[in-house]
């Protein structure tokens, strides 16, 4: 165990002077933190968004895919990092994998309950009009699930921003390694603690932002309530 | 070697189980951290959780506190609060796991207490009962299914936490990761493998024995109507 370290003017909780100085470096962790979060999400939505409506359309689909879903959320991030360093390196790849796997769960979850909350009758309304199975899903399902799925995605980028310190693992934690570097360079305060505030903000601003875009792409969610 | 003989060679060897800071001394500082935070997050978020289900507020409390604690990095806090007063401690690792316990527990007993039959209770009440005898004769005995879930959800997620506490000289199984990224990755693969591995099995472990506990701790007539 190590000793704690006695407070000094030299390693104080928050500095200007340190954020002047590395500007450079922290804006550079941001951008790749930002961009782990942005690739992970979106191969996330790419995937889950079928895989949701497959489990809407078959029951043994759904069954399997939340179980298996249940078991892969389980395993602790650094385990899944741990798991796949082996094969894929201290890459950024590592690290999006294992962001891919946690997203693709809250995405898969969130756009099934959405699909299942359409409202039977809207569905044989849609039929009776003479919508095709394609355009039915297009038209009236997928509209009708965007709330729960936008809602799956804005927990999934804001557990995502937070997630993506622990790649710090295999050197590709964004502004988590700064966080590790921190605490490893004889636990720099102001390194640690400015890099802890950008990401909580960081992640605040996803939640603001994906708000705001729901609210905007469900008009008619905003006017019931 | 391939990695994954190279994690089973790890594995095998005895001596990685039975030496001080082996497998077996991890495992027990691991539950150890992790019971603790679990402990003292029902000791935070049950009471309140509890009081704000019972009086009917603080919906929006729950769901604040849970976007909030989401948007804070497990790491952040476990490399800062060694730094506090607190030093190196066993607090200074179970304080942050716990903030993470603290959602999940809440946001149960608020719904549970919260969604109590309001028939039972009305019937409790005509029958003479005080808020207080309301409280733990019915309302706390029917969100029994909403707490034990919400204590799985909280230890299961801890457990799993627990392993990032490593990394800050904090202990537990994530230990044998850590070391393994210490060396280079051709001479570590098997010990990151073998110690992911060991990670990943017992948070499935914990994940089942709390289930089936679930199961133990649910009343009778509330397991049936759950399943229907």
């Amino acid at each position: 165990m190590l000793v704690a370290i006695r407070l000094d003017d030299k390693n104080p909780w928050f500095s200007w002077s340190y954020i002047e100085s590395n500007s450079q470096t922290l804006l550079d962790a941001l951008v790749e933190h930002l961009y782990l979060t942005a690739v992970s999400i979106v191969i996330a939505a790419v995937i889950a968004i079928p895989l949701g409506i497959l489990a809407a359309r078959s029951k043994a689909a759904a069954t399997s895919i939340l179980s298996i879903s249940g078991v892969m959320y389980t395993i602790p991030s650094l385990a899944v990092f741990a798991l796949l360093t082996p094969y894929l390196g201290l890459s950024a790849d590592t690290v999006v994998f294992g962001l891919v796997m946690y997203a693709l769960l809250i995405l898969v979850r969130a756009t099934l309950t959405g699909l299942r909350q359409v409202p039977s009758e809207v569905i044989d309304a849609a039929g009776g009009m003479g919508y095709g199975k394609g355009q039915l899903l297009a038209r009236v399902e997928l509209p009708l699930a965007l709330p729960s799925i936008m809602t799956g995605l804005r927990i999934a980028t804001v557990s995502t921003v937070a997630l993506v310190t622990v790649g710090a693992v295999v050197g590709h934690g964004g502004l988590g390694q700064l966080i590790l570097s921190g605490f490893r360079n004889n636990l720099y305060k102001p390194q640690i603690v400015t890099a802890t505030i950008m990401c909580v903000l960081l992640a605040l601003l996803c939640e603001v932002v994906l708000s705001l875009v729901t609210r905007a792409l469900t008009p008619w969610a905003r006017r019931r309530s | 070697m391939n990695p994954i003989g190279a994690a089973f060679t790890w594995l095998n060897d005895p001596l990685n189980w039975t030496n001080p800071g082996g497998v077996i001394d991890l495992v027990i500082e691991h539950m150890y951290l992790s019971g603790l935070a679990v402990l003292l997050g029902c000791l935070i978020a049950w009471p309140v959780g509890i009081w704000l289900g019972h009086s009917g507020r603080g919906g929006t409390v729950t769901v604040t506190v849970s976007n909030l604690t989401r948007a804070i990095p497990t790491i952040a806090l476990l490399s800062i609060f060694p730094l506090t007063a607190l030093g190196f401690s066993t607090w200074s690792v179970v304080i942050p796991l716990a903030v993470f316990a603290v959602p999940p527990l809440l946001a149960t007993a608020y719904t549970g207490v919260r969604e109590a039959d309001p028939d039972a209770r009305d019937a409790a009440s005509g029958m003479g009962l005080s808020r207080l005898q309301i409280l733990t004769r019915v309302e706390l005995p029917l969100a029994v299914p909403h707490l034990a879930s919400g204590f799985r959800t909280a230890a299961v997620q801890v457990v799993a936490t627990a392993t990032l506490a490593a990394l800050f000289n904090g202990g537990g199984l994530g230990e044998i990761i850590a070391r393994g990224f210490g060396k280079t990755i051709a001479v570590g693969a098997g010990e990151i493998l073998a110690g992911g591995l060991l990670v990943a099995v017992l948070a499935l472990l914990v994940e089942g024995a709390l289930g089936l506990a679930e199961k133990y701790v649910t009343p009778r007539a509330l397991r049936v109507a759950a399943a229907q």
